[in-house]
């Protein structure tokens, strides 16, 4: 069965402010989901607290509405006990990089094959526009009382070092250009991060839409505004670790195109590495048949209920007669 | 005090083998047909502080420690200084003869509070300052001292072995004493090599270098010491099959019989043991084939519950296992759980507290915390076992609540089961039923559209797994409808409240009052004792003997404490005239939630917060005190180094 985008829309109002950037994920992951040809049951979409934590309810597809910052947790603990299934997990950059932060590094040492896409808006909208971890040292935005007092964490280089194994930028706005940066993460096996960036209208006025398409800074000759984002892909820029010595070299060249930010921001695939083995590899190295029989699939009982253990080896370890 | 069999106690330095030397002496006084329960005492610390495991042996089943030390096995100074009174007449010291010259106030791990007690102690009774002082203080009161050269014997092992060099073998003390408790005690030699070969099984040349050293010993201390011990130990014969099992293992075993499949965990004294082992045992022998337990160290404590929460929603029963700094960071996650009415299950070993309290010791003292943990109001399940045995029912049986009712559950242990043993004959694990509760799968969402929350009458929806075909619903900590999406509606917000809250009622209901609490001694007793968790092992046996001594008693042992059995207890407890609160904690927690649910207040309070567990020998005494008119309302127990 082909599924189409609207298979994966819900009844849900989702009720955003007007021109905010969760739309555009919304949408790019709806089409991202059919075009993977997934049905919205295999798919489960974890998600955090704030403006995006809501998106889970946006999605027809298994939802997990989570707690600030635990969207990971959640994820681990569902993708371990059944690894048949998509698991995506989203939420905002506060989420992820501020209370979360301890569990995105983590996530980082382990490879799960899951998805991870942070909104990244500079703000804490939902509680009315608190600088967040990712916005600028001295940036004031609508609702500081003043002007940022911490400096951003760079959520690429963070991920880079925690050690995910792909690592990805796109854009709320580039419906298209996420859609395939979320298509590509999924079938990336490993921890797949994008950076989604997503202007808040409300209250961030500084990286606003305009702000990312250059509306302030038109070529005085074409008087077309020249957009502060360029595309990694369309430089000759290769992501890939072809072979696992040039590891090292590709997460340099990543890490200096992490920096960039301001006038040119790079968007698309960072950096991508499929030789380290996923959590689930690593599982079944130690549990043979954890992925033909994993946790949520054995059987515990039988036709009589009574529970399948056989703990003679466990006691014959104990006993003393 | 009545004795019925030996109590054995070795203390050393941390990393000094006391608890293989205890494991090996249990094992093998279990080989000859005894029982035994040993307590495991520990500082917080890898190596140097004191720690010491105090075994009692007995012909019949022993499930506490009474506060006498027949024979003290002393691997250092500090063992003698801190446990000689506890040695009684006519019992023994083996203590090392080249430290008895030792000033006791040159011990550099005694902590400055306890050597102002200990000068206390000399000036009282007008004792010198070297251990030899000590030790002929305890001779005038007919404690046997058995000097034992440990150097010299190891040196004897060192050339039996080929090694000269000393390092590789001081490690040995242990067993030396082990050799010459055992000659002392006349016991089979051939049951302590095996118990040797048993507990280094997977070691062999440790193994035998092991056993070397104890045959050296034990025919030192035969040639040297004879008959001088007045106490002996006898095999017996048994054809029982037994278990030498710890709380940390039985619960752990527990888990795999009740079907958990995936156990997080984040490191912390004494819980993290329990995980450790069920990774080292993570391939599942099951009568359905293939059955494995994944084992996750997450990152905190945070991340532990909550991928509890994922894994029990994907279909696996789950669990985590902490002490209180962990939970605590659980509690949010905890309200998520009851909020989303997730079957997840918490193992919590209690320790001293608050903030990092007492890491390595005893306390009942978090039983209002999880109680009423987490923000809001919601259902829960409280169980807390009492004895290492029911730490292997409960926690299978948690499983069974926490998916019947869809709540999450609080197993309760405490540090004194964590890491005590216990002879048992083996678990009967052969009939246990899994009860997984109302679960949807493909084949019954056809045709209907599915609502995860949906009303019912019982408060209970059936449950789908994530990823069932046409099953799809979700999940949200806010306030949800019945399919799950984000809600705020007064009326709908009502009736979940309701929802969740009314299934305390089901529970309260269903669960038969066998389940619930157990019940010792005389039924019409007007003198009730009421407790929880591991004082029952103490408190049934002073129960025994003064009923031998003619007094009336009845003991009710509470174990599901939330929702607490009130009509049981308010029945139990309207004739009684001595209602009597024995716990581990500071207000007399039970008490005051038997008071709170019942109205019915405690006459009298046995408490006890040292950080040590309680003992027969206190029960028995503080018991008898209120039988005898003679007690304060409140009496504080202070057993143990």
């Amino acid at each position: 069965m082909v599924l189409k985008m609207s298979d994966f829309k819900t009844d849900v109002f989702a009720d955003w402010c007007p021109g905010c950037g969760d739309f555009g994920i919304m949408t790019a992951l709806q089409m991202a989901l059919a075009e993977l040809g997934l049905e919205p049951h295999q798919v489960v979409i974890v998600s955090g607290i704030g403006c995006s934590g809501k998106e889970a309810h946006n999605v027809k597809a298994y939802g997990v509405h989570t707690l600030h910052g635990r969207t990971l947790p959640f994820a681990l603990g569902i993708k371990v006990a059944n690894p048949e299934l998509e698991v995506l997990a989203i939420g905002g950059d506060g989420d992820g990089l501020g209370i979360g932060a301890g569990h995105f590094v983590n996530a980082g040492r382990r490879n799960l094959d899951i998805t991870y896409i942070i909104h990244n808006n500079g703000v804490y909208g939902l509680t009315k526009g608190q600088a967040s971890p990712t916005l600028r040292l001295g940036l004031q935005t609508k609702s500081l009382p003043k002007p940022n007092i911490n400096e951003a964490v760079n959520p690429i280089g963070l991920a880079l070092m925690a050690g995910y194994t792909f690592v990805a930028r796109s854009y709320a706005y580039d419906v298209r250009h996420l859609k395939e940066t979320i298509k590509q993460a999924v079938r990336h096996k490993g921890t797949a991060f994008i950076d989604c960036l997503q202007p808040c209208p409300t209250y961030n006025n500084i990286n606003t839409k305009d702000w990312y398409s250059g509306e302030d800074r038109k070529d005085p000759q074409t008087g077309k505004p020249r957009s502060r984002l360029y595309k990694l892909e369309e430089t000759g820029y290769d992501p890939v670790v072809h072979d696992l010595n040039e590891d090292f070299q590709k997460k340099v060249a990543a890490m200096d195109k992490a920096r960039e930010w301001g006038d040119r921001i790079p968007i698309g695939v960072f950096y991508k590495n499929e030789f380290e083995p996923s959590f689930e590899e690593r599982v079944t190295q130690r549990i043979p048949f954890y992925r033909s029989n994993p946790p949520a699939k054995q059987k515990i009982s039988d036709e009589n209920d009574v529970s399948t253990a056989d703990l003679e080896e466990f006691f014959a370890e104990l006993k003393t007669s | 005090m009545v004795r019925d069999g030996i109590n054995w106690m070795a203390g050393g330095p941390q990393g000094s083998g006391v608890d293989s030397a205890a494991n090996i002496f249990g094992r093998a006084c279990g080989y000859g047909g005894l029982y035994v329960f040993g307590r495991r005492e520990y500082h917080s610390n890898i190596k140097g502080l004191h720690s010491y495991f105090h075994l009692r042996i007995s012909k019949h089943e022993v499930s506490a420690n009474i506060d006498d030390v027949d024979l003290l096995a002393a691997f250092d100074a500090e063992t003698v200084v801190r446990h000689i009174s506890e040695v009684v007449p006519e019992g023994g010291i083996i203590v090392d003869k080249d430290q008895m010259d030792t000033k006791v106030f040159n011990i550099a791990t005694l902590p400055p509070e306890f050597k102002d007690e200990l000068r206390k102690f000399m000036d009282q009774k007008g004792l010198g300052d070297s251990l030899t002082d000590f030790l002929n203080d305890a001779r005038k009161a007919g404690v046997h001292v058995f000097q034992v050269p440990y150097m010299e014997l190891l040196k004897q092992v060192g050339a039996k072995l080929g090694i000269e060099k000393m390092s590789k073998i001081t490690r040995m003390i242990n067993v030396l004493t082990i050799g010459v408790s055992f000659a002392l005690l006349d016991y089979d030699e051939n049951l302590v090599e095996k118990a040797i070969k048993t507990t280094f099984s997977d070691k062999p040349t440790i193994a035998d270098m092991n056993i070397v050293a104890v045959r050296e010993a034990y025919n030192y201390a035969k040639q040297t010491f004879k008959d001088a011990f007045p106490h002996k130990l006898e095999k017996i014969g048994t054809s029982e099959q037994r278990l030498f099992v710890s709380g940390n293992q039985a619960a752990a075993m527990g888990k795999v019989l009740g079907g958990c499949r995936v156990q997080t965990y984040y490191p912390i004294t004494p819980a993290a043991d329990e995980s450790e082992y069920l990774e080292a045992h993570e391939i599942l022998k099951t009568k359905a084939g293939d059955g494995a337990i994944v084992v996750i160290q997450t990152e905190d404590e945070i991340a532990a519950i909550n991928s509890v929460s994922g894994a029990a929603l994907a279909g696996a029963r789950a669990a985590t296992s902490t002490s209180g700094p962990g939970f605590s960071l659980m509690v949010e996650g905890l309200s998520w759980a009851g909020n989303c009415e997730v079957p997840a299950v918490i193992t919590y070993y209690q320790r001293g507290a608050p903030a990092t309290g007492l890491p390595t010791r005893h306390a009942q003292g978090d039983l209002q915390f999880v109680i009423h943990a987490g923000h809001g109001e919601f259902a829960r399940i409280v169980l807390a076992s009492g004895d290492i045995k029911e730490c292997f029912y409960d926690a299978a049986n948690a499983f069974n609540y926490a998916e019947r009712y869809q709540v999450p559950v609080i197993h309760l242990l405490d540090k004194a089961m964590a890491n005590s043993s216990q002879t048992y004959p083996v678990f009967d694990a052969g009939n246990f039923k899994i009860q997984r509760g109302d679960i949807l799968d493909e084949t019954k969402l056809q045709d209907q559209e599915y609502k995860r929350f949906r009303f019912t009458e019982t408060g209970i929806s059936p449950r789908v797994f994530l990823g069932t075909k046409n099953g799809v619903h979700w999940y949200t900590g806010d306030e949800h409808n019945e399919v799950g999406h984000i809600s705020e509606e007064p009326f709908n917000r009502m009736k979940m409240v309701e929802k969740r809250i009314k299934k305390l009622e089901l529970i309260d209901k269903e669960v038969p009052i066998e389940e619930k609490v157990n019940f010792f001694g005389d039924k019409n007793s007007k003198n009730i004792v009421v407790s929880w968790g591991s004082p029952k092992g103490a408190i049934i046996e002073a129960l025994n003997r003064l009923s031998t001594e003619g007094f009336s008693l009845g003991f009710i042992q509470i174990r599901m404490l939330h929702p607490l059995p009130k009509d049981y207890l308010a029945n139990t407890l309207k004739a009684a005239q001595k209602v009597i609160d024995v716990e581990n904690n500071y207000f007399g927690q039970l008490g005051q939630i038997i008071k709170e649910k019942t109205g019915i207040p405690m006459n009298f309070h046995i408490l006890k917060y040292t950080g040590r567990p309680t003992t027969t020998t206190e029960i028995y005494e503080a018991l008898k005190r209120i039988l005898l008119d003679q007690a304060p309302e409140r009496q504080v127990l202070t057993y143990g180094s």
